[in-house]
């Protein structure tokens, strides 16, 4: 027989008993996806296969990290036009199809990552077993991208486990590990790695049943209750995300509902509707997102010459509620940590939330949750500077406590341990004067909560050594953060560019515009929370500090209105009464804005701002690049990721545009809308014009 | 010519050590397992070390009641301080002693030359031992798991009794001796008789406890004991089963819980039962320089002896008695003692026999008696009634807190004693330099 013909991406190996094993090796990459290239060779071992009819078919991965990871995503930005989507659509959906219509049983071999198309092609077996380990993950994240499973899953998941089930699962994008795969009958069986081959080899041979939906779960993709299901799920998601802003979701629900009852059709209008959605504004920009959020974890990667200096122990020195939820995440991802306090009540509650989001995290898992516990020891003396790779200091932002700090640690740290301070206001230069050697001094500066943030801005100095920065950055990836550089700047990006917006959302109310309107104009626009209401969830005082040390350095005015708050002890959230009052950490009903609200002169007015502020920090190069500032806006506050960052939206609607609002709003509403010069930077000469002739 | 000692061989050094604060049991389960009591002592004791935790040659713990998922619990504690895979461990029970038999056992592997370096002590939660069900009930459940059809398990079901719902409280088992039947406290009641100690004298001792513990607390006397945190936001430094109110007219009310009717047994003047962990660092030579460790004193000898169960609380009579003839020692020759006060009536017992003539020259083969331990050189810093006596841990505790006291006064030489349920007693003589 000719089958170990070779391919390129795959191993074909054919066993004694005539099982042919399938092993996808994806050359030059070490993560599997299904591009055009691993495609073809599969259809060509298809067809060989259906020829020779060998007694079973196993599809297993060699590489390390799992089985396969999804389409490949570099495809999707070179999809020109819908008729060319929906050919590279049909074809997969065929190889998936010759799949299902082998003429014996086949295998998917599950270890790791088994993600959107590579789940796809799983479903497409008669079997699926996972191995039943910690890094096993299945999903079919596509909506997270902007678009729905398009290999056959959106029909053949809930075929499997029932609708309400696998519309969770392709609704949400969200992953679950072997043991609830199996739970919902996603997977035939879950075995421990020792197991992993001979299960295989057994099921091909046995012929079991597996698992089968039951009547209810078959029931729920019935035509009589779809339309019920699909109203209920609609209304589901309507409380995540608006149609106009990610259309995915609700051209799922709508194929399901239609065409749930015949495959063929359902196939064809997948393929329709995903070709649709992939060319769309949503897609492009969530494609975008995926790729910032890449660009990234690119910066964590430790170059060859650092690896045996990649961090192992951190001690963290003030356990509020930054210091002991740095330390608590991580403990929780895996790192040796010691938390220094001066005082053990301080430490005790720090362990007491660590504790918290252990039990959150790792639900279910006794062991790992004592093990995560014995990695966070509290650490009064500060013993452990002497033995961790790096101190995180997180104490009061005061220079001289600081500084202090600094000269009393120092000389006990390890030669090449790394001294990072989560500070957010005090320049990385002033710190490092305290300091014999400043180059292993970086800014590490995290965002609250720590647990939902996936954030960290990588602070630089001059005298920073390029190597502590690395080391810094590839730490933030190891705990599974995700590391902006920026350079020491006042406000580094996030908050430099999210305080005029704040100030700006301020000065409306103080004009008179009703706080709900205000925030319902930013949710509208794809916000996560209305900036009144952020303000009250930071803490007006806190907001007024930061703003008052932004506006020394950057020449900001404070408005009024949040001075007098503050001085009232109208502190937000934890005073019950701010912008809106709270009972109990809960907002109470503000009513609904009114719908003749001048909806698009809030926006413009806070994004004039934002924007604004973001060509300034260009134009000081706080951050390297116009993606990298995107990638900081999205991640570090949310910014409504269907947009893509402030950037791709200004060019969006128009860098020229805008420019000329600013003109206007400048005119209209003072000096804080003087468009900053890097704004020619962007616009046509024609647009730039009439600011020379002024 | 040298001194017989049982420990031949080399030198056997304690360089550090720390524990626990002692937490009373307060009817429901403490906030720690034994298994985190040991880690956390030993996580503050391991940090301050020069060395990192996987050079130990070996760990060995002391418990008497390790819970369900501690089995050998020493390898759990070694494991969750990061020993690493490589360093063995193992768990030693000799009932109220197994804290100190722990300490011989690594003394001797020190002394012989197969270890340089071990992390000893002992560990226990008794507030988690074990409620099991009666024998009874476990034949019921299993004749209701085999009933395979409906009916069966009907018939089955019918003949559960109340009966079979009444637990079997391990810890109350586990303080009654297995063979005659007695319960440790109807032991001491048993040296009251014989001894004539009476109520008056057993109240002033644990009153006298109370206000020893509460000096050295006030003094900063206990710098062994590290913080405990637990989940909930808490934490932990100080032993609370002290009662600085307790006086004679508050402990004269207190009912005998022992011989209900009769007794002079208290709660009051008994050792507290109590959840807690002590470790202690043991080196040869060979170690102490290598990590250039600071010496707190020297293991010289250790002595087991056995005696009649029902006369447990003598132990400490039985046992230290040789360790002075071996090193020609009288009382006077050792500067502070630690006796475990797990009753007040047992300690004044041991005291007394050792000033009876006929007791000395019958039990322990002497001439005459040995003499009177003076009060003040013993348990100074208050002993079991007040700081509790979670029983794999004293052993640990008490030698660990010796070296302490002499430490700080300067004294050359210490004993350190218990009495063991079952009818044995252990003792260990400690020098410093």
């Amino acid at each position: 027989m000719n089958a170990d013909k070779s391919y390129i991406h795959w191993r074909v190996e054919t066993d004694a008993e005539g099982i042919w094993w399938l092993h996808i090796d994806q050359a030059d990459s070490n993560t599997n996806v299904l591009n055009v290239a691993v495609l073809e060779e599969l259809e060509d071992i298809l067809n060989r296969c259906a020829a020779q009819k060998p007694l079973g078919v196993v599809f297993l991965s060699d590489k390390e990290n799992g089985f396969i990871a999804g389409a490949d995503i570099k495809e999707f930005t070179q999809i020109q036009d819908q008729d060319m989507a929906v050919e590279h659509i049909r074809r997969g959906q065929l190889i998936m199809d010759k799949i299902e219509a082998l003429p014996c049983p086949s295998v998917a071999l599950i270890h790791g990552f088994c993600m959107g198309g590579g789940l796809e092609l799983a479903l497409a077996c008669r079997y699926r077993i996972a191995e039943d380990g910690p890094k096993t993950r299945l999903g079919l994240p596509e909506v997270q991208l902007g678009i729905h499973p398009g290999f056959g899953g959106s029909l053949r998941l809930p075929r499997l486990i029932g609708a309400p089930a696998a519309m969770d699962l392709m609704l949400t994008g969200k992953s679950v590990n072997a043991r609830k795969a199996k739970k919902l009958g996603i997977v035939d069986y879950t075995v421990p790695s020792r197991h992993f081959l001979s299960s295989a080899r057994k099921v091909i041979v046995d012929k079991p049943r597996g698992s089968r939906p039951g009547r209810l779960q078959r029931w729920s993709n019935s035509a009589p209750v779809r339309p019920l299901l699909a109203s209920m799920m609609r209304k589901q998601v309507s409380k995540k995300a608006r149609p106009e802003h990610y259309p995915a979701p609700y051209a799922l629900i709508e194929l399901w509902r239609r065409h749930m009852g015949k495959p063929e059709r359902m196939l064809a209008e997948e393929a329709r509707s995903v070709a649709q959605l992939v060319i769309g504004e949503t897609s492009r920009n969530l494609v975008r997102v995926f790729f910032l959020r890449e660009q990234l974890k690119a910066h964590g990667k430790l170059p060859e010459q650092l690896r045996d200096k990649h961090i192992e122990h951190v001690h963290v020195i003030g356990a509020g509620v930054m210091g002991g939820d740095i330390a608590a995440w991580c403990a929780l991802r895996g790192l040796q940590v010691t938390l220094q306090d001066r005082s053990e009540d301080v430490i005790a509650k720090a362990l007491a939330r660590a504790n918290k989001l252990f039990q959150r995290k790792l639900r279910g898992d006794r062991l790992g949750i004592i093990a995560a516990r014995d990695r966070l020891r509290p650490d009064v003396e500060g013993l452990g500077v002497a033995r961790a790779d790096m101190v995180i200091e997180a104490i009061i932002e005061d220079i001289e406590a600081k500084q202090a700090l600094y000269r009393e640690i120092e000389p006990r740290m390890k030669a090449d341990a790394l001294l990072t301070t989560n500070t957010s206001s005090i320049p990385l230069q002033t710190l490092g004067e305290a300091l014999d050697k400043p180059g292993r001094l970086v800014g590490l500066h995290f965002f609250n909560p720590v647990a939902k943030m996936p954030l960290i801005e990588i602070v630089t100095a001059d005298a920073t050594e390029q190597e502590s920065a690395q080391r810094v950055a590839a730490f933030a990836k190891q705990i599974g953060k995700l590391p902006l550089p920026v350079k020491s700047a006042p406000g580094f990006l996030v908050n430099r560019i999210l305080m005029p917006y704040m100030m700006e959302a301020v000065r409306l109310r103080e004009e008179g515009v009703p706080s709900v309107e205000i925030d319902q104009a930013a949710l509208d626009f794809g916000m996560p929370m209305g900036p009144l209401h952020l303000a009250d969830t930071v803490g007006l005082d806190i907001c007024l500090s930061v703003a008052e040390i932004l506006g020394r350095e950057l020449d900001m005015e404070i408005p009024g209105a949040l001075r007098d708050m503050v001085g009232q002890g109208k502190l937000g959230v934890k005073s019950g009464q701010g912008f809106y009052s709270y009972d109990k950490g809960k907002k109470s009903d503000p009513g609904k804005a009114s719908p003749d609200s001048a909806n698009a002169e809030i926006i413009d007015r806070l994004m004039g701002r934002l924007l604004n502020e973001a060509m300034a920090c260009l134009r000081e190069q706080v951050v390297e690049n116009r993606d990298l500032l995107d990638a900081g806006i999205v991640f570090g506050t949310g910014f409504a990721p269907f947009r893509g960052g402030p950037l791709n939206y200004a060019e969006h609607e128009g860098f020229d545009t805008w420019l000329e609002k600013l003109r206007r709003l400048e005119h209209q509403h003072g000096a804080f809308f003087h468009p900053d010069p890097y704004w020619q930077q962007f616009a046509t000469p024609a647009a730039i014009e009439p600011a020379q002739t002024n | 010519m040298a001194v017989k000692t049982q420990l031949n061989g080399r030198k056997v050094y304690v360089v550090d050590g720390a524990r626990t604060p002692f937490l009373k049991a307060r009817g429901k389960p403490g906030p720690f397992v034994a298994a985190d009591l040991a880690v956390a002592a030993g996580q503050s004791l391991l940090a301050r070390q020069p060395f990192e935790p996987d050079v130990f040659d070996e760990v060995i713990a002391g418990c008497v009641m390790p819970g369900p998922d501690e089995a050998n619990i020493a390898r759990v504690a070694a494991l969750r301080l990061g020993c690493g895979d490589k360093v063995p461990a193992w768990t030693v029970q000799r009932n109220c002693a197994s804290g100190m038999q722990a300490l011989d056992c690594a003394a001797h592997n020190i002394a012989s030359g197969r270890s340089d370096l071990v992390l000893a002590g002992g560990i226990e939660a008794m507030s988690h031992a074990p409620v099991l069900l009666n024998l009874e009930m476990v034949n019921w459940l299993a004749d209701f798991s085999r009933a395979k059809k409906p009916l069966h398990k009907l018939k089955q079901l019918a003949r559960l009794r109340g009966k079979h719902l009444k637990p079997v409280i391990a810890l109350l088992r586990g303080l009654t001796d297995p063979v005659v039947g007695l319960s440790m406290g109807q032991t001491a009641e048993n040296l009251a008789y014989r001894f004539n100690i009476s109520r008056h004298d057993m109240d002033a001792f644990a009153v006298e406890s109370h206000r020893r513990l509460a000096a050295a607390q006030d003094g900063g006397l206990l710098d062994e004991i590290v913080t405990l945190y637990d989940t909930q936001g808490n934490y932990y430094q100080h032993d609370d089963g002290l009662r600085r109110d307790t006086d004679m007219v508050s402990l004269s009310k207190l009912k005998p819980v022992f011989d209900r009717k009769f007794g002079k047994v208290t709660a009051g003047n008994s050792a507290q039962v109590t959840d807690g962990a002590a470790w202690l660092i043991l080196a040869s030579s060979v170690a102490v320089k290598k990590y250039k460790l600071p010496v707190l004193g020297e293991i010289v000898d250790s002595q087991w002896a056995g005696l009649e169960p029902a006369q447990m609380g003598l132990g400490p009579a039985y046992a230290m008695a040789p360790l002075l003839q071996r090193h020609k020692l009288g009382i006077e020759d050792v500067d502070y003692w630690e006796i475990n006060e797990a009753f007040a009536t047992q300690v004044l017992a041991c005291i007394e026999a050792w000033k009876d003539d006929v007791f000395c020259h019958k039990e322990l083969g002497l001439k005459k008696a040995l003499g009177e331990i003076p009060h003040e050189r013993l348990n100074v810093d208050g002993g079991g009634i007040s700081i509790g006596h979670p029983v794999g841990a004293s052993g640990a505790r008490i030698v660990l807190h010796l070296l302490k006291v002499m430490q700080r006064e300067d004294a050359r030489r210490g004993i350190a004693s218990l009495c063991i349920g079952g009818g044995q007693g252990g003792a260990m003589l400690l020098e410093r330099n």
